[in-house]
């Protein structure tokens, strides 16, 4: 599906003084409302017309692929339908105009809808509670690791300070494990694409705080000792964490609870369907066993009358409120409580589906990630052939090494196709590595014109490789000089004077 | 459910995969299966579930209320051009753009939103956007700590109370200590001891909000600034409401060296607290110890002009746990929304919508200090809110006036146990003189001396 091919010019390259502003009434000068001190010299910001800023957005959403146009196997990023209810139902006035500090009596539905989605999520993933408040995975990381932390201060251990990585992990792992402080201990995967009992044991020791892992793990294959990993991690005094990016292999099916998780995250961007929007805004909620409970990030929604023996839903009849002072919370996380807009697409989603849907859901995400792998594995490695969950990688290597067709490569052929590429080069232990995750919302007839188009561009790599090395050759720009970009930084525009 | 697959799909399927069913297909060991029935919402059909929401929206009583609410969520005007564009499946629908040639419409718009930001705070650089203006602050001050090497930030009591919780939340992680320095009488914070406090060059910044979280303006004087320069202490400026970078003297102007913010103001609904979009903007000097995705311009292969993630050597996948920042998701379509802000209102929109906003506050000022009993309870020049003293517990006054349909504002009580009697009243451009009259009438109703609000009859008596 080729993109129009013509060139936008910036927004700060158009418009002319005066053409802006139908909005509001006329205003007097800033100069009569404040001393010109306290002001700034110039606002150097283009006036535009309606009509110039609908074609210029207009024109850059075209040169941008979104699952709403094409098949996006993106593996790791879930990257799933996005219904349009859930957009209709962020916008309903009353949620969307209310603000942060509206006293909780004239917010419950609102409350309502954040309670209703902790409780479901903590049935779902086998968790005593969760929290709403970080704003994405990364963030979630950075908030399960303070609460680890908080947990062993309260505790009076002071040792632990390292954090137990798989070598499959996410690169924000070791990052957030960075920014509480804690050091990483990296551990390799075993022949089979998982991690061992015995190399956690080799690994854990008194100072270890804290071991982050995921199931399925990044390769997309079931942790089956997950157990015993966990027992041992337990034994030695740690906690296991669970990045919960690849959640929606396992809904209804398996639960981080009941592996022995004491943490965890979710990426709602992925699992529970909200777009990603280029980069953001994401929400990842946070889930912690019974003994953690204490710890989660300010405010938690705590729902009055309530006891196990209401019938929960729907949660008519339940007065909600925010709870703010909790002593051995590890603080608050961001401005305000949650993404909330975000709270109610992951509810109506969760609504959209129930356990039964949910359960469904995962399984012919597992089915849809199978299928494709079992169609080309005849023309590309796939390291660890056997069954995978909801994503699979693949690895280019002896392709390379026949035709000096990369991973890359093969991606971009892909674009030329109306295909998003796949991930590339992650999971780092498996080289050239190609991660495809179709999701569950692909039918059978978008998943074998994918097949049809990976295996004319593998076919290709043999037969004309030069037409898969100059790809893409249909989208509004051909590969990019990132080396320039990186040694001469163009950042931002400046306006004609200033340069 | 959002699935296409047919009973026949799904057995061709499993065929090609080689297993007999699906419950084979997901089979985990048995000690870790789910068996017990889950505990969730029920499935409902699409139509159930809009009455489902259309109950929790009615449910959500205050926006039948008159509002005077800002304290770091303004309610402004949104032109319904922001929504038809932002809201076009291409951009809504898109990952991160790690594919460039399939991504150029998005990773242009984020140049502009980073030239937007530039602009708007004087500084050289700014990036594709963090979670929010309080996480903003967070890695603001990590970047001045990484590039002083100093353990420890300097706040003003002025700046937002969630901001600055959340500043310790991060620097509890890092043992980094966070000291505050008070506000004065006027409301602005007070540099008095600033001079002994940054002497012994323990501080990596001083972090000041303007208009700071009472509605203040409040720009560092330029002794204050020399004073940092001189104790190689960066400056670290917050702005909460973004409109204000619209009118007021920029934090470059007066000395930031990274600007720190809450960009929620340009289109981006109040929406119970988020999304929002946060903003960091520094200098050429401090580029690379900027957090987060950032765009560059350079070209295709062929020559054409190209838009490309840039600078990726700073960042979590490639560095990991030696990365600037573990963010990785920021909030790209909220850094796009106000991006289109931007562009429909212009210089002379946004403008007008800063007077309107000065003006109409200026108006709600006078009218609710003409009242017996209330008055402004700081003098600095503000720009669309400010603290009213109310005669008596603010949260009092502010239950009576619930009970007439209106959020008077945030009770200060709630951060600043001294301002119990104290009201954070915001006005924008959607408050017009008919909503200050009712406000005024209000107050004027409830009187001098509310009693404690038990229900309307009560209140009614006064």
């Amino acid at each position: 599906m080729p993109s129009p091919a013509f060139e936008t010019p910036l927004i700060f390259d158009g418009g002319a003084d005066g053409r802006a502003n139908r909005y509001v009434p006329a205003a007097p000068p800033l100069g009569e409302l404040l001393p010109a001190a306290l002001l700034r010299d110039d606002l150097p910001l283009p006036d535009n017309t309606e009509l110039d800023v609908v074609r210029h957005f207009t024109r850059l959403s075209q040169k941008t692929f979104g699952i709403d146009t094409v098949f996006y196997p993106l593996g790791s990023c879930t990257m799933k339908y996005n219904p349009k209810i859930n957009d209709a139902l962020a916008n309903l006035p009353a949620l969307r105009d209310l603000h942060p500090f509206a006293p909780d009596e004239l917010a419950q539905g609102a409350l309502a809808v954040m309670w209703e989605l902790e409780r479901s999520l903590a049935s779902l993933f086998g968790m005593a509670a969760f929290s709403l408040n970080p704003a994405a995975g990364a963030h979630a990381e950075l908030t399960a690791l303070l609460i680890a932390k908080a947990y062993y201060k309260k505790k009076g251990d002071a040792r632990r300070t390292t954090v137990i990585v798989p070598d499959t992990a996410h690169g924000t792992n070791p990052a957030s494990a960075a920014m509480v402080g804690y050091r990483v201990v990296s551990l390799e995967s075993d022949r089979r694409g998982r991690v061992s009992v015995d190399a956690i044991r080799a690994a854990m020791g008194p100072d270890t705080a804290v071991c982050m892992m995921t199931n399925p793990n990044t390769l997309g294959l079931f942790e089956d000792h997950i157990q015993e990993i966990a027992a041992a991690v337990h034994a030695a005094g740690g906690l296991m964490y669970y990045d919960g990016a690849n959640a929606n292999a396992l809904m209804g099916n398996s639960r981080p609870g009941d592996m022995g998780f004491d943490l965890m995250h979710l990426n709602l961007h992925k699992t529970f369907s909200i777009p990603h929007g280029g980069g953001g805004a994401g929400a990842g909620p946070v889930g912690v066993a019974a003994h953690l409970v204490p710890f989660l990030p300010t405010p938690v929604v705590r729902a009055a009358g309530y006891d196990e023996t209401h019938g929960r839903w729907p949660s008519d009849g339940l007065t909600f409120a925010l709870e703010f002072d909790r002593p051995d919370a590890v603080g608050t996380m961001r401005s305000f409580w949650s993404n909330f807009a975000h709270m109610v697409r992951a509810l109506a989603y969760c609504y959209a589906n129930g356990a039964a849907g949910l359960t469904r859901t995962s399984q012919l995400a597992v089915l849809n990630a199978n299928y494709i792998r079992a169609s080309i594995r005849d023309l590309i490695d796939i390291p660890y052939d056997e069954i995978n969950r909801h994503e699979f990688v693949a690895s280019a290597q002896s392709i390379k090494r026949e035709t000096g067709v990369r991973a890359l490569d093969i991606g971009k052929a892909l674009l030329d196709r109306g295909y998003h590429a796949p991930t590339v080069y992650f999971p780092l232990l498996v080289p050239e590595c190609i991660m495809i995750e179709p999701t569950e919302t692909e039918s059978k007839e978008t998943l074998d014109g994918f097949i049809s188009a990976l295996r004319e561009i593998l076919i290709a790599a043999r037969e004309a490789p030069q037409t898969v090395l100059d790809a893409p050759v249909t989208t509004p720009v051909s590969r990019v000089d990132e080396t320039r970009a990186a040694r001469q930084p163009d950042l931002r525009w400046r306006p004609p004077a200033a340069v | 459910m959002y699935t296409p697959h047919t009973a026949r799909d799904v057995e061709e399927m499993l065929r090609v995969v080689g297993v007999p069913s699906l419950d084979e297909l997901v089979r985990v060991p048995d000690a870790v299966a789910v068996k017990a029935p889950l505990d969730l919402v029920p499935g409902l059909s699409e139509i159930e579930i809009a009455e489902r929401f259309a109950g929790f929206a009615e449910r959500t009583a205050a926006g039948d209320y008159l509002s005077f609410l800002g304290a770091g969520a303004y309610r402004h005007y949104v032109p319904p051009v922001i929504g038809a564009l932002a809201m076009r499946g291409e951009f809504l629908t898109s990952y991160t753009p790690y594919q460039a040639e399939v991504s150029q419409g998005y990773l242009q718009a984020i140049y502009e939103w980073q030239t937007y930001i530039a602009l708007l705070t004087g500084l050289d650089v700014a990036n594709a956007s963090v979670y929010d203006g309080a996480t903003a602050l967070a890695e603001g001050a990590i970047m001045a700590i990484n590039a002083t090497g100093r353990k420890a930030v300097l706040v003003s009591q002025a700046v937002h109370p969630n901001y600055r919780a959340v500043l310790r939340t991060y620097a509890a992680g890092i043992d980094v200590a966070v000291d505050e320095l008070p506000y004065a009488a006027d409301g602005t914070t007070d540099f008095a001891t600033l001079e002994g406090l940054v002497a012994d060059q323990r501080y990596a910044a001083l972090v000041v909000q303007s208009p700071n979280f009472f509605g203040a303006i409040d720009a560092p004087a330029a002794a204050a600034v020399a004073t940092l320069k001189a104790t190689k202490t960066l400056l670290i400026g917050v702005t909460a409401e973004a409109l204000a970078l619209a009118a007021l003297a920029t934090p470059a102007s007066w000395g930031a060296d990274i600007a720190v913010g809450e960009g929620q103001s340009f289109g981006n609904a109040v929406a119970y607290g988020g999304p929002h979009v946060g903003f960091i903007a520094t200098t050429d000097e401090h580029v690379r110890r900027i957090p987060g995705r950032l765009v560059g311009r350079t070209a295709d292969k062929d020559g054409r002009t190209a838009y490309v993630l840039t600078l990726q050597a700073r960042e979590q996948h490639i560095r990991r746990e030696k990365a600037t920042s573990n963010i990785c998701t920021n909030q790209a379509h909220c850094a796009l929304i106000a991006t289109i802000y931007l562009a429909a209102l212009g210089k002379t929109g946004l403008r007008a919508v800063a007077a309107h906003n000065l003006v109409q506050a200026a108006a709600l000022r006078a009218a609710v200090t003409a009242l017996d009993g209330y008055a402004s309870r700081f003098a600095a020049p503000a720009f669309n809110e400010f603290v009213l003293r109310v005669p008596g517990r603010a949260g009092v006054t502010l239950a009576a006036l619930r009970q007439r349909g209106i959020i008077g504002g945030l009770d200060l009580g709630r951060f600043y146990p001294e301002l119990a009697d104290c009201i954070l009243m915001t006005a924008t451009e959607l408050t017009t003189t008919a909503h200050i009259e009712r406000l005024v009438q209000a107050l004027a109703e409830i009187g001098v001396y509310p009693e404690p609000s038990r229900g309307t009859d009560a209140v009614a008596r006064i």
